[in-house]
């Protein structure tokens, strides 16, 4: 189908896209990629009285790197982030979840804010700010304020975005040394959503036992799950982890529910597994920083 | 509603095309519609299916996910732009060659897709090339013929490549 009418608005600088959006209010959406919003407006999912096209706004497609994490303005695309060698070299999950999102294609034009905003629960971006700690910055004609992924995910494509305001950057952080990460999932095609899916976080303290090890389950709940599995993985060396509690620990976390992809048992044995693949994978990963 | 319209310049293919069209307006509509290239298809119109796939500025990008209004004073080459003084590009005489279209719907999708993907990566494995189709669909190859025109395109252009340098 074709989207319903709207008012464009294709404005020229940042305080201009503000005052755009601050005018038209709970009826504002804002359009950078627009691989999530324009399926919905051709679907007629939505129909927003003006869209403010940011494509135009310059400063916002900056992706600054260095040794606390990386920043990434409104309109780097998801192919710009995943080939940046100072994102990956920062923080390496950035990568490894982005080369998960969608086909190629969508890539090149989808952004890693708009991502966030979109905050689909089984998306991977917004496990990846959570599971890091990550950040939004909204910024309003009032000012600015950034919001902890803690607090910025409120529900199933629901984020703490209010209307007026536009998510110019996010930040995320980069781990301490001997970290390591690793994301894993199931879509039932190559570029689908996942039926399950989890991101990992481990650090090792000085003698490479697991000090500290974190995980993000998408498509398991309304907003990315994070959990802390030290307790269950450490402090031991990964080889001696009793892998099969750390997976009975996570299933017991997830409360999934079931649609025609998959029952929420088997999301939630997928989960279990996945976690086990990812935690393993982040040790190693982290074992070879050292190395 | 009175929808208002917005003046669009586009260089469609190296040639300066101009248009008049609502915001809504999806760039594979105006394509077809407004300037009246109706090579770019149109499938799902929600991203999925990759037919309406052309190069923006260079790269691949879903027409029917762009509006025509985002892009304005931006390259756009479809897949009437491939082919050069009236020859078929390596990547459209592989796909002749291999018999890697049927009906052919999708193949202008797969065609701007492959070029774009063979440029960036000249000498593709088996599971970089099935990667970089995986995002278009075809309902009646299955596939593998598809993947047959690829390495072959990529053979051609290596050839064509020595042959130019040979003969430079």
């Amino acid at each position: 189908m074709k989207p319903p009418p709207f008012d464009y608005r294709r404005p020229a600088t940042l305080g201009e896209a503000l005052g755009l959006l601050a005018e038209a209010g709970s009826g504002g959406k804002v359009l950078a990629g627009g691989q999530s919003l324009i399926p919905l407006l051709n679907m007629r999912l939505a129909a927003p009285a003006r869209v403010v096209d940011v494509n135009r706004v310059p400063g916002l497609d900056g992706i600054e790197a260095g040794p606390s994490g990386v920043r990434v303005g409104a309109l780097a695309r998801h192919a710009a982030v995943e080939r940046s060698p100072g994102a990956a070299a920062a923080q390496p999950l950035l990568r490894q979840a982005l080369r998960l999102v969608a086909h190629p294609v969508i890539r090149n034009r989808g952004t890693v804010v708009g991502s966030l905003v979109h905050a689909d629960p089984a998306a991977e971006m917004p496990a990846v700010l959570a599971l890091l700690g990550g950040s939004v910055r909204l910024a309003s004609r009032g000012g600015e304020r950034e919001v902890p992924a803690a607090a910025f995910f409120t529900g199933p494509m629901e984020s703490a975005v209010r209307p007026g305001e536009l998510a110019v950057s996010a930040f995320f952080p980069a781990l301490p040394a001997r970290s390591g990460t690793a994301f894993h999932e199931v879509a039932r095609r190559h570029g689908d959503y996942a039926v399950a899916g989890v991101a990992a976080a481990v650090t090792l303290d000085e003698d490479l036992r697991i000090a500290a090890a974190r995980v993000a389950c998408v498509s398991v709940g309304p907003v990315p799950v994070v959990a802390d599995v030290t307790a269950a993985c450490g402090p031991r060396p990964a080889a001696s982890v009793a892998w099969d509690a750390v997976a009975a620990a996570v299933r017991d976390l997830v409360e999934p529910e079931g649609d025609i992809h998959a029952t929420a048992d088997y999301r939630r044995h997928l989960t279990g597994v996945l976690a086990v693949r990812a935690l393993r994978d982040a040790a190693s990963a982290a074992h070879g920083e050292e190395s | 509603m009175n929808e208002t319209h917005h003046h669009v310049t586009l260089t469609v293919n190296g040639v300066v095309r101009e248009a008049t069209v609502p915001g809504r307006r999806l760039l594979s509509d105006c394509l077809r519609h407004d300037l009246g290239l109706t090579g770019t298809h149109v499938g799902c119109e929600h991203g999925v299916c990759g037919a309406c796939t052309v190069l923006l500025d260079g790269e691949p990008v879903r027409s029917c996910l762009t509006f025509a209004v985002t892009v304005d004073g931006q390259e756009i080459t479809t897949v009437e732009g491939l082919a050069r003084d009236g020859a078929l590009s390596p990547v459209q005489r592989a796909f002749t060659e291999c018999h890697a279209l049927q009906c052919g719907f999708c193949t202008p999708g797969f065609l701007c897709t492959v070029t774009a993907f063979l440029r960036d990566n000249p000498a593709p494995t088996e599971e970089e090339a099935l990667e970089a189709v995986a995002g278009n669909l075809c309902r009646c190859t299955g596939y593998q013929n598809i993947l047959k025109a690829v390495h072959r395109a990529a053979q051609m252009q290596a050839t064509q490549i020595q042959a130019e340098e040979g003969g430079a």
